[in-house]
């Protein structure tokens, strides 16, 4: 999140797209609520299913999944067309007068470079256009036809209402309804914001999704500002915190690219990864970097990483450059596909259930099979620890080793927790871990330490990074977390915490785990375990708790700060403001960056972590081109969306071996969507086990219209099945009002929607609705499109049904 | 006395309902008498953070004899202000659980069932399994002849369930291995 979870009662309209937040993140909606008590806001929910997040709006405007680009280009094109955007803010803050190539273009729904071999784009013509100091061309009246914002005119106007209603299924009434309502914040004292979640991230356009909030939200003057900004309702207990420290194949700690093969030192590594800028206005803080991965290599390795051995950089692994949509792609889309094909050895899953939660469930659990060994850290069992006796699976015939360590509760150790609001929290330990359970910390500890023996005593293969590591005997919380903070390891300070961002050196002298964290553990104290309520008359205003906990970075509550205030440091909307330049200091949150306003000698333009420090209404950063263009799903009821001849996203990572059912295929008309419950936690596993929640949610079923339900002779309660191309799943169905026929290029296409929380470890309940799904990935992060593929629905013989006993549970009951 | 917000929300919290809360208007010492009956009367106050969606409500347990008698949402998190949902609400019964795995387990190659074993010997086997893998399976050089120093037939598949100190050690754990295929639930 942009913005954090109080600020949210500081908006005046709040678009709820992809997100079904009042079940979902029940705790937040209050602040949503407050704000339609208080401010009189708009509350607007855009989903395929009426939810109780609907129920709470001032609106519900159901969309066919997977056509939000559609919906939200409208959007764009509305306001551009009525001349709705906040001009000054546009003009200053933004890259809108950027002069691009002209040699960039895009025709037939494809930009220029692309080469569809490889489906990758060379980006050479996106780029801007330059002087001889290397200073990007800009038209500050905005009227060159190749600078950014007529480009972006050009291109959503092809979005028309009639285009965007046909395809979308949403009334073109609707539409206006909801873009007149969130054009109106266009203006100095009117914020608006927008809410997404996975509903969002799991399509193969999910990150041009979200590029189209970051538009509207440019164009309005809502980024930055109280009451506004692009929230990410994360999902999972700490995802934040778990992507900061980059529990992921493409990063390592604090957002330093992953080193790959064509980057053989670590200058070769800096120079690849630092932004320049020749802008004397810019802070261009990325420009920072080799400090971070210095020191990040410092705190690794300790003083095993020396000057002389470039800090250890050799010793970390290298991916492949990206030469194609999946070189050096390492992400779990491609990880199982090697499994599948016998290419894996073993590894482990822990906390993580993939033979419940990863598209194409039966592929992940028939691909674990051929794994030597594998080893898990769980509290309960689940479907992916007991994958080899899974129904359909003879265990006699499976190899696989496996360990299963029992994992302790998080009540059973301390630590700290970022929340989607990267705010960082400090759990304390209240009892011992039960039985012989260990925190996973520890797990890991024992393991690497008896590996470095091994390594010690018998040598083999490249010993070097095991051997050097500046490694663990015991799992201790407070350690670690004053070694992501970071420390002097030289210099007069040495042995001191680091007391932020400034302390940061490339020469060695300065350790961190995880930059973004410092200030965190400062000399004087652990700031994570705050827990004061005090703030100042400003903070007060719209709700920042400065001294709750800690939030990165640097304590700012409010992302991108500096564009709250207009050149002078002046809250655009003074009765809501974030910072406020007064008597020579920024007063209020901490100001991004630090610097005078702009129209001051020193001054900074606001958008800090990106080169120039505008926002990028276009953007070259992103694998799929500059502008969020719409592409069907991978698989769709439609064969011509009417935008251009492109029906799907060119670079979507289609795996081989993944079935997918061609576009319009009358086998499998009607769309599934997937979601979440407040009952269970997402695949379920930890929750099935708690009786109230089985009780509240019992088994699984499917929400359909009364209309299809009448097409296909089904009742509420009858027990159905569901087919894709990939598999079938048992469900019990759930004929509502909830979810209604839509009206797609003049035809009836209908929508089902399954929760994916019941698996066969706790029988009677139904297994895993990921059976059904789909595993292509968008291109810029590997995420599957689960919540928009094709499927078939029949009522079911009760007689033939396995996974559901419906002699104990009777359907109807969910109504 | 002075009955603070925290005092009535115990009351509530521990399923008091209208009889204690109807006594607050009239008397308060129907209410003190009955919190003293109260089983998290004497027991240790623990601040913990839920571990569901990210809200990352906060929540206090209260222990007695090393045992988490009860969960109650902390009223001091100024964002959910001692609010919790369904699952939150369940934490003392998930600490407590019968379904909790309490062993270490291993399955033996075309076994059909789990056998106990002890930690150490697990954590033994498996480093050895390991290594062999690492030694066997080590590239140093991609096809196009340049430098990598990684594995690729072993994978982690991380989690979210981990705290923030947890993610640093496993993953500094799994990349010195030389693991490459690293992943979690922010990719789903």
């Amino acid at each position: 999140m942009t913005n954090s979870w109080i600020d949210i009662k500081n908006t005046d309209c709040c678009l709820i797209i992809g997100s079904n937040a009042a079940e979902h993140h029940p705790i937040c909606f209050k602040w949503v609520l407050k704000a339609k008590e208080e401010r009189g806001a708009q509350i607007i929910h855009v989903d395929p299913k009426f939810s109780r997040t609907s129920a709470r709006s001032d609106f519900h405007v159901p969309l066919r999944s997977g056509t939000d680009i559609a919906f939200m280009g409208g959007m764009i094109n509305y306001v551009l067309t009525k001349e709705k955007y906040f001009k000054e803010y546009v003009n200053d803050y933004t890259n809108a007068s950027y002069i691009v190539n002209s040699r960039f273009s895009f025709n037939n729904g494809v930009f220029s470079g692309f080469n569809p071999k490889t489906k990758i784009y060379d980006k050479s013509t996106w780029q801007f256009e330059k002087d001889e100091k290397g200073a990007v061309k800009r038209d500050p009246t905005l009227k060159n036809p190749n600078c950014v914002f007529q480009l972006l005119k050009k291109h959503y106007s092809r979005y028309t209402l009639d285009k965007v209603s046909a395809i979308t299924g949403v009334s073109t009434a609707n539409l206006l309804r909801v873009y007149e309502a969130y054009a109106a914040t266009g203006v100095r004292d009117k914020s608006g914001t927008i809410l997404y979640a996975l509903g969002w991230t799991q399509h193969t356009v999910g990150v041009q999704n979200i590029r189209t909030s970051g538009i509207i939200q440019l164009l309005l003057g809502n980024a930055g500002v109280a009451g506004g900004g692009v929230n990410a309702l994360r999902g999972e207990p700490n995802v934040q915190g778990t992507t900061d420290h980059a529990v992921l194949y493409n990063i390592l700690p604090g957002y330093l690219p992953l080193p790959r093969a064509n980057m053989p030192t670590l200058a070769d590594y800096n120079k690849a990864v630092t932004p320049k800028t020749v802008l004397a206005e810019s802070v261009n803080w990325w420009g920072n970097r080799p400090k971070y991965m210095t020191s990040f290599l410092k705190a690794y390795f300790g003083k095993n990483a020396t000057k002389e051995n470039d800090y250890g950089y050799a010793w970390l692994g290298k991916g492949d450059a990206p030469k194609s949509e999946r070189d050096g792609d390492y992400s779990f889309l491609y990880c199982y596909e090697k499994m599948a094909k016998g290419e894996m050895i073993g590894g482990s899953i822990w906390a993580h259930n993939p033979c419940q939660s990863i598209p194409n469930s039966n592929n992940i659990r028939k691909a674990l099979c051929n794994l030597e060994f594998m080893y898990s850290a769980e509290i309960h069992h689940n479907e992916t620890t007991d994958f080899w006796h899974s129904p359909g699976i003879n265990p006699k015939e499976v190899k696989t080793e496996v360990f299963l360590f029992p994992s302790c509760h998080r009540l059973e150790k301390e630590g700290s927790i970022s929340s989607s609001q990267r705010m960082i929290g400090w759990h304390y330990q209240a009892a011992d871990p039960r039985g012989d359970s260990r925190s996973m910390g520890q797990i890991m500890i024992d393991i690497v330490n008896r590996l470095i023996k091994l390594y010690k005593k018998e040598g083999g293969a490249f010993k070097e990074p095991l051997v050097n590591l500046n490694w663990y005997d015991k799992y201790d919380a407070n350690e670690i977390a004053r070694r992501i903070n970071g420390w002097f390891t030289g210099g007069p300070n040495k042995g001191k915490q680091l007391s932020g961002f400034n302390d940061f050196k490339d020469d060695g002298t300065t350790a961190s785990l995880m930059w973004l964290a410092a200030g965190s553990v400062t000399p004087t104290e652990n700031r994570l375990k705050k827990t004061s309520l005090k703030q100042t008359e400003v903070q007060k205003m719209t709700g920042i708790y400065p001294e709750y906990g800690w939030t990165w970075p640097m304590n700012r509550w409010i992302l991108y700060n500096r564009a709250s205030v207009d050149k002078n440091g002046q809250p655009w909307d003074p009765t809501r403001p974030i910072i406020k330049w007064e008597d020579g200091k920024w007063i209020g949150d901490v100001a991004d960056g630090g610097a005078p306003p702009l129209a001051m000698k020193g001054g900074k333009n606001p958008f800090i972590m990106l080169p120039d420090g505008l926002g990028q209404l276009y953007g070259t950063g992103l694998v799929d081109g500059p502008f969020p263009e719409h592409y069907e799903p991978t698989e769709t009821p439609v064969t011509n969306h009417g935008f251009s001849g492109q029906l799907r996203n060119p670079c979507a990572k289609i795996v081989p071996g993944d079935k997918i059912a061609p576009a319009g295929d009358s086998r499998y008309p009607i769309v599934l969507t997937t979601y979440s419950l407040t009952e269970h936690w997402c695949g379920g596993s930890e929750t099935r086990m708690v009786p109230s929640l089985l009780e509240a949610e019992p088994q699984l079923y499917v929400e359909m219209s009364h209309e299809l339900a009448k097409e296909k002779g089904i009742k509420n309660g009858d027990p159905v099945i569901l087919e894709s191309i990939r598999g079938q799943v048992e469900a019990v169905a759930m004929v509502t009002v909830r979810i209604v026929p839509f009206k797609v290029q003049g035809r009836t296409v209908h929508l089902v929607g399954m929760p994916f929380a019941f698996g066969w470890t706790k029988p009677g309940i139904g297994d895993a609705t990921n059976r059904l799904t789909l595993y292509t990935g968008d291109p810029n992060t590997s995420i599957p499109e689960y919540k928009a593929c094709m499927v078939n629905i029949r009522k079911a013989d009760k007689n033939a049904l396995k996974e559901l006993s419906y002699t104990e549970i009777k359907g109807g009951h969910h109504e | 006395m002075k009955v603070t917000r925290r005092d009535l929300l115990k009351v509530a919290g521990a399923g008091a309902g209208a009889i204690a809360l109807g006594g607050l208007g009239v008397s308060y010492l129907v209410t003190e008498s009955y919190a003293k009956k109260l089983k998290t009367k004497g027991a240790k106050e623990v601040r913990s953070i839920c571990p569901f969606c990210a809200v990352s409500c906060r929540f206090i347990a209260h222990v007695k004899y090393g045992k988490v008698v009860s969960t109650e949402g902390d009223p001091g998190y100024p964002i959910s202000e001692g609010a919790l949902c369904a699952k939150g609400a369940t934490m003392n019964s998930m600490v407590n659980s019968d379904h909790r795995l309490l062993k270490p387990l291993y399955r033996a190659p075309f076994s059909e069932k789990w056998e106990e074993k002890s930690y150490s010997w697990m954590i033994d086997r498996l480093a050895k399994k390991i290594k062999e893998t690492r030694d066997k399976t080590f590239i140093e050089k991609n096809a196009e002849g340049q430098v990598v120093n990684r594995i690729e037939s072993m994978f982690h598949m991380g989690s979210s369930q981990m705290s923030n100190e947890e993610a640093s050690v496993v993953v500094q754990g799994i990349r010195a291995m030389g693991i490459v295929y690293i992943d979690h639930q922010a990719r789903i």
